[in-house]
């Protein structure tokens, strides 16, 4: 068995778009992604009224590869984003409480936009380091309830971020019948692959997901190879991030 | 739909056309009695022949062996009201081949109270703009109980197909389409394993080429780390995580593994290993099955 060691994140840029809540810009190699937040109001679920809500989406149009036609969303986008909103679920990365404005009544509802502008494979990790990214970069603003009118009012003047409690990262390996694994795949690699498994980790070592969508057979040792090189990834993404953060943080 | 209806009174077996729905009640009972006497009446049924009618078979995660399993059953229904053996093991699952008239092969799986129900078309006809040149292009339908099928069923159904594709000989059929479409009967827990169960079964009873059966397993995490297999609707909901694996019969490799909730590292070669103990019992289910079903006797 042997290793590639790949494309690390190579630019990781946030709050690029002025519109958005929050935002950030991934670059995989030169698979890119980038990521838009926006925060609406909306009525928390009736069966969990402290709850707001984050709704991810992944756009994969004609632009980013010669694979995809305009339209609904096909099904590789239709995958990702189920695979996104798993992520959130399962990792915990904001408290859902967080989210509620006023029980039962008004929420934020978090429209997470994940646009990719080139495809060129590991789809997953780059939606997923750029969504963490984004949602570190987003600022609410106070919202109050006016007792005598019932409406919220907003104070756009003060903003507060969002406490992220796990760092979930995501590792994308691609498998070819069990003797070759490969960090980190280009389409290229991907489309001749016989598998892929994505490994989701956060800081403290727990697995947020094991995404491994069939294909050819692994044996449980291989996996615990996974297992380990996602750790060190997760260290080497960290690490990245924190840099990024703290240049940008003086604002 | 023809499938095999157990009149309690008469004792007699009879084959009868009805909607699923209305012999709910008297064929799939959770209740242990009621299998033990079907298991008795289909062995007798195989004695007097006919090997074209639907084959049902019915068995125990928990069995040893045919005879082990009935008295194992007997015993539970006396000591403990729940479907399943003491332990870690699997619930009760029975399987029926060849219940549908038009798709080219066709199975019903039960696992407990979830039923899942499979056909498959193929190999057949490709639209050009979906041909492979080279192999054959598989697709999988999931369609849910109620309601239109969503973004969920897309990613499951990407999973389904992509274990089919690692084991379907693709290669012995190119340039045509073998659809696996499944149905969800009933959902009480398990439902993805119970899908991939399902669709290997009615890959065999159409006869697509395989290079290794496939089977389902999964398994419930609970707050303070002990394993569960196989779990209901009401376990998966008060788990902490719930992890789902495709294994294949020839060397218990991994082939499919979706996960929800967050577990350790050591967790899932706990859980992986369980899950690889499990399988066997569903391959020789598997085997038993269809050697039921293809005896003279």
């Amino acid at each position: 068995m042997s290793w590639c060691i790949k494309n690390l994140p190579a630019m990781q840029e946030t709050g690029s778009i002025g519109t958005a809540d929050g935002s950030s810009l991934v670059k995989l190699g030169n698979t890119t992604v980038i990521c838009g937040i926006k925060a609406e109001f909306g009525a928390p679920p009736t069966d969990a009224p402290d709850k707001g809500y984050v709704v991810p989406n992944v756009d994969l149009s004609p632009l980013c590869s010669w694979r995809f036609r305009s339209g609904p969303p096909g099904e590789e986008a239709q995958v990702a984003s189920q695979f996104i909103a798993d992520v959130i679920e399962n990792s915990q990365i904001i408290q859902k409480e967080d989210l509620c404005i006023s029980s039962g009544k008004l929420a934020w509802v978090l429209y997470c936009d994940l646009i990719c502008l080139n495809h060129d494979g590991n789809i997953l990790d780059a939606c997923t380091f750029a969504l963490l990214a984004a949602l570190k970069n987003v600022q609410l603003p106070e919202v109050t309830i006016n007792e005598e009118t019932a409406l919220a009012e907003v104070n756009l003047k003060k903003k507060s971020y969002l406490n992220i409690r796990t760092h979930p990262v995501a590792t994308s390996f691609a498998v070819f019948d069990d003797t070759l694994l490969i960090v980190d795949p280009t389409e290229e690699e991907e489309h001749l692959a016989t598998g892929t498994l994505t490994v989701v980790m956060d800081e403290e070592g727990k697995l947020c997901c094991l995404h491994k969508p069939g294909g050819s057979g692994l044996t449980g040792a291989k996996l615990q190879d996974c297992m380990s090189r996602a750790v060190t990834r997760h260290k080497e993404v960290k690490k990245l991030m924190d840099e990024v953060f703290k240049s940008m943080k003086p604002k | 739909m023809a499938f095999l209806d157990f009149r309690g009174g008469s004792g007699r077996v009879q084959i009868v056309s009805k909607r699923r729905a209305t012999c709910g009640r008297h064929s799939w009972s959770p209740r242990v009695g009621a299998c033990v006497q079907r298991t008795h009446l289909v062995r007798k049924r195989a004695l007097l022949g006919g090997s074209n009618k639907p084959r049902l078979h019915v068995g125990s995660g928990a069995m040893e062996g045919a005879m082990q399993t009935e008295s194992k059953i007997r015993a539970d229904s006396r000591t403990e009201p729940g479907p399943r053996g003491p332990g870690c093991s699997l619930r009760h699952f029975a399987c029926e081949q060849n219940l549908l008239s038009r798709p080219d092969g066709s199975a019903s799986f039960l696992q407990g109270d979830t039923s899942v129900l499979a056909g498959v078309y193929g190999p057949a006809e490709v639209k050009i703009s979906k041909e492979i040149f080279n192999k054959a292009t598989l697709e999988v339908i999931l369609r849910p109980k109620t309601g239109l099928p969503g973004v969920a069923e897309k990613s499951r159904e990407r999973l389904i197909r992509n274990t089919c594709e690692a084991v379907v000989l693709g290669a012995l059929h190119p340039r045509t389409s073998i659809t696996v479409v499944l149905q969800v009967v009933s959902d009480a827990g398990s439902l993805l394993a119970c899908c991939l169960n399902a669709a290997c079964m009615a890959l065999v009873d159409a006869g697509v080429p395989m290079r290794a059966l496939f089977c389902g397993v999964t398994c419930a995490l609970d707050s303070d780390g002990t394993l569960m297999l196989d779990p209901t609707a009401k376990q998966e909901k008060e788990a902490r995580a719930v992890l789902t694996f495709a294994l294949d019969s020839v060397e218990r490799k991994l082939l499919m593994s979706t996960t929800k909730g967050l577990y350790s590292d050591a967790e899932l070669q706990q859980c992986l290993a369980a899950a690889q103990t499990a399988s066997t019992h569903v391959f020789r289910f598997y085997r038993e099955s269809l050697q039921r079903r293809y005896s003279k006797s």
